[in-house]
């Protein structure tokens, strides 16, 4: 971890001046990088028409009224079953089809290898327009709209290129001497890879799974036009109607928000590290 | 079977490298089960991705809208009365007004938004890879923004920029301001959706970057000391060609996500005032899904956008190798 300091001169000293001016630099940007989120949470905890005052009072009145309001007057915890529904659906079909996919074209350099990795590239700069249209025609003429395996179907085109690029990338951190000793041992390339390999990138699965996850969860295009029925909605839809065009209710939109943020940001926390391994190692040893 | 798998392997492990395609048996007893384990993901992308994006292709040559194209309505089938147009759609759309400021406004919102991710992502990186006190501290506060779902951070924006409530005009007031309807106005809507963007995406060019910069030898910054190099010229000789590879990514990932960025301007500012936040792909889905839906324009918005990121991205990629980089 430490890039400075080494025996002799101290490295990367500096004076008080410019250690203040380093901490003060972070702290500012940890101010704007936290500001927002708590400010959703102190709205949350204002009373029921606390939002409609920028008054910056702090647990003045504080209340869970917004929560209780968002739980059993509303159609939150409908559209949430909907959204952990399809974003789980979506993450398990990922993973388990990109699997095979992210170890053949990090192992192996097959005829047609460039291909399938310029390919998965390609899917992922898919703007939302052009699939969306013929999509939703497909869906329609199939009965698939305002169906959960539908809408796991649309966001299967996102989320299946995508595993098997993060999946290559941890594949290609396991040591290639350990498929080299499988075969050895007489294992057949699929044996390789189911008994050997895959267990060893268990933790690369994880975050694949929690980054599809996330995909399809923060998704709000696709759900908007294909899940139009009230009761079908994910969450990124439902929550639109607190604040409409005519009417918004601050009070529970933040204490959804609030709700949807924190179980996902702290397993966010946990895994972040692997994150960005996964997505710019794969890139840059392509 | 069993054992003519093994030999292929063998062989394999033996040639990896080699790029040798030879017979076409040869071949495929070599690279059978590679291709096998393609195949699921090949299949879904021919069926989901390749077929809606051929009838995607076919749509943007036509006429088709809500009134025209097929559809079942209880017990009946009304059939396509769509034709087959040509280029129509794309001259129309390509000789629009419309369509130039959307594509200009589409390029300044992604290069504002890429390099200020990434400016703001690598200073946040140097300073975080000093020796320093509450350093994983920091680091995990400023990946915060990372966590929060994009359209839960676009409702929560919305809020903070809403003109009668938002902390942000109350904190003017506090300094004795007057109010600024932030969404309201095109200069400040535009700003507003910027930052909103910014805030969601520097945590990851940070992180990405704090990895890179973390794996560049610490050798190189002693001896460039050593030769007299002061902070300045470490930066531009040994940090930015060491950030190299993992720059080159980030940028082109950066670049191809913030110009299909769709929830934060279609939550924050819903495309407005007017249409000027809207970007391309905001537009084009706003043209195939409200008032008397156009597919045909909407298919064609769709594959403009995506020839020209595929340009982008060839484009791209070999400047970087005619540089040198093996991506």
């Amino acid at each position: 971890m430490t890039t400075y300091g080494s025996g002799g001169r101290p490295r990367g000293e500096r004076g008080a001046l410019a250690s203040i001016g380093l901490h003060a630099g972070l702290l500012l940007a940890v101010a704007i990088s936290l500001f927002p989120v708590v400010w959703l949470v102190l709205t949350s905890l204002k009373p029921r028409d606390g939002w409609l005052s920028s008054e910056l009072r702090l647990f003045d009145d504080s209340s869970l009224d917004n929560y209780a309001r968002v739980l059993t007057a509303t159609e939150f915890p409908r559209w949430l079953l909907n959204s952990v529904l399809t974003a789980g659906l979506t993450m398990v079909a990922g993973v388990l089809l990109a699997a095979t996919t992210g170890y053949a074209v990090s192992r192996f350099r097959f005829p047609g290898h460039r291909g399938v990795m310029w390919l998965l590239l390609v899917t992922q700069m898919f703007p939302v327009a052009i699939l969306i249209v013929p999509l939703y025609n497909l869906m329609a003429g199939l009965g698939l709209l305002n169906q959960i395996p539908g809408l796991v179907i649309a966001y299967m085109t996102i989320a299946v290129p995508f595993c098997a690029w993060m999946m290559k990338s941890y594949f290609d951190t396991v040591p290639i001497e350990i498929d080299q000793a499988g075969l050895v041992d007489g294992l057949t390339p699929f044996g390789v890879f189911r008994r050997v390999v895959l267990p060893l990138a268990r933790p690369g699965i994880a975050v694949t799974a929690f980054y599809c996850f996330m995909t399809a969860w923060g998704e709000v295009g696709y759900a908007t036009v294909f899940m139009s029925q009230e009761d079908k909605r994910t969450l990124g839809v439902g929550l639109q109607q607190f604040v409409g065009q005519h009417w918004s209710d601050w009070g529970l939109m933040t204490a959804s928000a609030v709700l949807i943020a924190i179980p996902a940001g702290a397993v966010f926390l946990l895994v972040q590290r692997h994150l960005v391994t996964g997505l710019t190692a794969g890139a840059t040893k392509a | 079977m069993a054992v003519s798998t093994r030999n292929a392997a063998a062989a394999d492990a033996r040639g990896r490298r080699r790029a040798g395609p030879g017979r076409l048996r040869r071949s495929f007893g070599a690279h059978w089960y590679a291709w096998a384990m393609v195949a699921p993901v090949l299949a879904v992308m021919l069926v989901l991705i390749g077929w809606p994006l051929a009838r995607g292709v076919y749509l943007s040559l036509t006429d088709a809208t809500e009134a025209n194209i097929g559809r079942t309505i209880g017990v009946n089938v009304i059939p396509s009365t769509y034709e087959f147009v040509g280029l129509d759609n794309y001259l129309r759309i390509l000789t629009s007004e419309l369509f130039w400021d959307k594509l200009l406004w589409t390029v300044i919102w992604t290069v504002a938004c890429v390099a200020l991710h990434y400016g703001v992502g690598l200073a946040l990186a140097v300073m975080l890879n000093r020796k320093l006190r509450f350093r994983s501290v920091y680091r995990v506060l400023l990946i915060l923004p990372w966590a929060v779902p994009a359209f839960v951070a676009a409702f929560v924006w919305r809020y903070l920029y809403n003109s009668d409530y938002g902390v942000i005009n109350g904190m003017l007031k506090l300094a004795g301001l007057g109010p600024v309807g932030w969404l309201d106005d095109p200069v400040t809507a535009k700003a507003a959706v910027i930052a909103v963007n910014v805030w969601i995406g520097v945590p990851f060019m940070m992180v990405a970057l704090l990895g890179g910069l973390q794996s560049i030898p610490a050798e190189l910054y002693e001896a460039a000391e050593v030769d007299g190099a002061g902070p300045w010229q470490r930066f531009r000789a040994i940090t930015l060609p060491g950030l190299r590879q993992v720059s080159s990514t980030v940028i082109l990932l950066g670049t191809i996500w913030t110009f299909n960025m769709f929830p934060i301007i279609f939550l924050v500012t819903r495309g407005g005032p007017g249409s000027e936040t809207e970007i391309l792909v905001t537009y084009a889905f706003r043209e195939a899904f409200t008032g008397i839906r156009d597919y045909s324009g909407s298919a064609a918005w769709g594959v403009i956008i995506l020839l020209m990121l595929v340009v982008l991205a060839v484009g791209y990629r070999r400047t970087l190798r005619s540089q040198g980089d093996p991506w």
